[in-house]
């Protein structure tokens, strides 16, 4: 199964009861999909909207109205589609959004890249908000994190973004699906739909009070505060005795994954730390591994985004190196071999 | 003796904050009416745009969530589509509903989505203080056209609810105004027509109300009702524009 087609199962399997696209390259599958199986399911809705602004926007008042809503697009779309993720993160209303991401800036290209780390993790919209955001690097993942993106989404009453790239979403790999929601989801108890047996209620972003505001501020600041604790998630592959750790996320961790094992069956100590929560970044794990390594290669398929909450993290301990390739540039297992090989070289790692 | 006249149950107790002689407020009142006589109450959800109405969960008491400038149509499509059994009303400005948020609008309309826009047209921005809007009339002074709407140049004052009634999914569409007691009664008549519609399924349904205001367009109350009737009902004719709600086409 493609990687569009896998979230789509894995969507409907979660209870997603409504979707909202409009078309982009690369993530058309998904829609497709969608517009296929979840048109035809029972009190589920799709709709190939006008515009990206008005597919997030359906997907907030389908949220506010206590259905388990989604979108997907790709980086430009993405784009469009911050001013609704903003409104989602003020209203507290979870959903669900697919970034197959592709070359930017601009109308960039449509070949693979990870060049909206920044845009994903940094909130990406206007205002001081934070998503939680998932990479995954597999077909199989994308099935699982779609599934725990929902699950995220109405537990922390938050936007969760997933983000992937175009390689990640046209690959075909075996998928099991773990997880079937059933039939019909309870709906959520602040879903809006009329005052019927209960005050009438309000969902807003406005205030002219800036103290109240600032009271909204730092009640989402507690519960981002709750998700770092509870939710940072990360792969350590091959990191106990290594010399030099690799790390990277998403599909370039699956490209870096056999760098490291070539430089394994050469002798190096190589490992790997793949953030599978970009935000919240796995800063304690990044610091912990500084205690016993030194070296740290920073691998993106962008010009060093993710290096920014490395450095961060690593609070000038350990020494940092990069390798990036933009535009949507797909870098080779053997590119990266050759990095790290020369790396270890020159630092007299054996 | 016997009570006539009272606050409807849909509104709150709260006293209007918007200007003298502004239409905000006796539209609210016309929507809350509805909303009782209607028995609305338990399942209407009401969307308000930004803007002076931004604080119209204020004074509602109905479920209310705001939406982005513009976004209102989508986001009350997504209300709808989750859950059909809810009765959805847009509250939208002129531009909000005729400039930025002109794609949503069509698009809902065109699709037919059982969804119903309170749409008040009074020719400018008001919150942001007075500036040009897409229904501005030509040579109209606003702090965005201190010369006057220079159609050569900003265009014509944009006939939304014409341009709407080309859609297929629209089924009600009527031009009214809360410029005197009459037109107040046959607004309310075309809110309470709007709702009906949506709730037979009929498909998509607006009432465009010409409204004032005064703060704005540097007049006095009585002075901007009668500039409604005299000069906005010349670009803007009140009365049905669309009604296909008892033809069989009707969606």
């Amino acid at each position: 199964m493609n990687g569009n087609s896998t979230i789509g199962e894995a969507a409907i399997r979660a209870g997603c009861q409504g979707y909202f696209g409009y078309p982009i390259t690369p993530q058309n599958e998904l829609t497709e999909y969608m517009a296929t199986h979840l048109s035809r399911k029972k009190g589920c809705t799709f709709i190939q909207a006008e515009s990206e602004i008005a597919a997030i926007n359906m997907v907030y008042g389908a949220s506010l109205a206590g259905a388990r809503a989604m979108t997907s697009s790709s980086s430009p779309g993405i784009s469009l589609k911050q001013e609704g993720i903003s409104y989602l993160a003020a209203c507290e209303l979870p959903a669900v959004i697919v970034n197959m991401s592709r070359g930017g800036p601009g109308l960039g290209s449509i070949s693979a890249s990870q060049s909206d780390y920044f845009q994903a993790t940094r909130g990406g919209g206007h205002g001081d908000y934070r998503t939680i955001v998932l990479a995954p690097s597999s077909g199989q993942e994308l099935a699982d994190l779609t599934h725990r993106a929902f699950d995220l989404a109405d537990k922390y009453l938050i936007p969760v973004i997933i983000l992937g790239d175009a390689m990640l979403g046209q690959m075909m790999e075996p998928v099991e699906f773990k997880y079937e929601a059933p039939e019909e989801l309870p709906v959520r108890s602040n879903a809006m739909r009329g005052a019927k047996g209960h005050p009438s209620r309000v969902i807003k972003t406005f205030t002219s009070k800036p103290s109240e505001l600032e009271e909204i501020n730092w009640s989402l600041f507690r519960r981002y505060q709750l998700i770092k604790k509870q939710e940072t998630s990360y792969e350590a592959f091959m990191v106990e005795d290594a010399e030099l750790i690799v790390i990277a996320f998403g599909i370039a961790a699956r490209i870096a994954k056999g760098a490291i094992k070539t430089a394994r069956s050469n002798g190096l100590k190589v490992g790997m730390l793949r953030p599978i929560t970009l935000w919240p970044f796995p800063s304690d794990k990044v610091r912990e591994l500084a205690k016993k390594t030194k070296y740290f290669l920073v691998f993106e398929m962008n010009m060093g985004q993710m290096i920014e909450d490395v450095q961060l993290a690593l609070e000038g301990k350990g020494e940092i190196f990069f390798h990036g390739r933009p535009g949507g540039v797909i870098p080779t297992p053997s590119e990266v071999s050759l990095i790290v090989s020369r790396l270890c070289y020159q630092k007299g790692l054996k | 003796m016997r009570k006539v006249y009272s606050r409807p149950k849909s509104l709150k107790r709260n006293p209007f904050h918007y200007c003298p002689g502004c239409g905000h407020s006796i539209i609210h009142r016309l929507i809350a009416e509805v909303i009782d006589e209607m028995n609305l109450r338990d399942i209407v959800v009401g969307i308000p745009p930004p803007g002076c109405s931004v604080f119209a969960h204020h004074y509602f008491d109905i479920d209310m969530a705001e939406s982005a400038h513009g976004r209102e149509a989508a986001v009350a499509t997504g209300v709808k589509r989750t859950a059909p059994e809810v009765i959805v009303f847009t509250y939208q400005g002129d531009g909000d509903l005729a400039a930025i948020g002109t794609a949503e609008t069509i698009h809902a309309a065109n699709r037919g989505e059982r969804i119903t826009s309170i749409f008040v047209n009074n020719a400018v921005y008001g919150m942001t203080g007075g500036q040009m809007a897409p229904t501005t009339l030509s040579g109209q002074k606003t702090t965005t056209t201190p010369y006057g709407r220079d159609v050569s140049l900003e265009g014509y004052p944009i006939k939304m609810s014409e341009m709407l009634a080309l859609a297929r999914g629209a089924v009600y569409i009527e031009r009214t105004a809360v410029s005197s007691p009459a037109n107040i009664r046959k607004t309310k008549k075309a809110i309470r027509k709007a709702f009906q519609a949506q709730i037979d399924g009929l498909g998509y349904s607006l009432v465009e109300i010409l409204s004032a205001c005064p703060t704005n367009w540097r007049m006095s109350p009585l002075e901007s009702w009668q500039w409604i009737e005299k000069e906005m009902t010349k670009e803007f004719p009140l009365g049905v524009i669309k009604d296909v709600t008892g033809a069989s086409d009707a969606n």
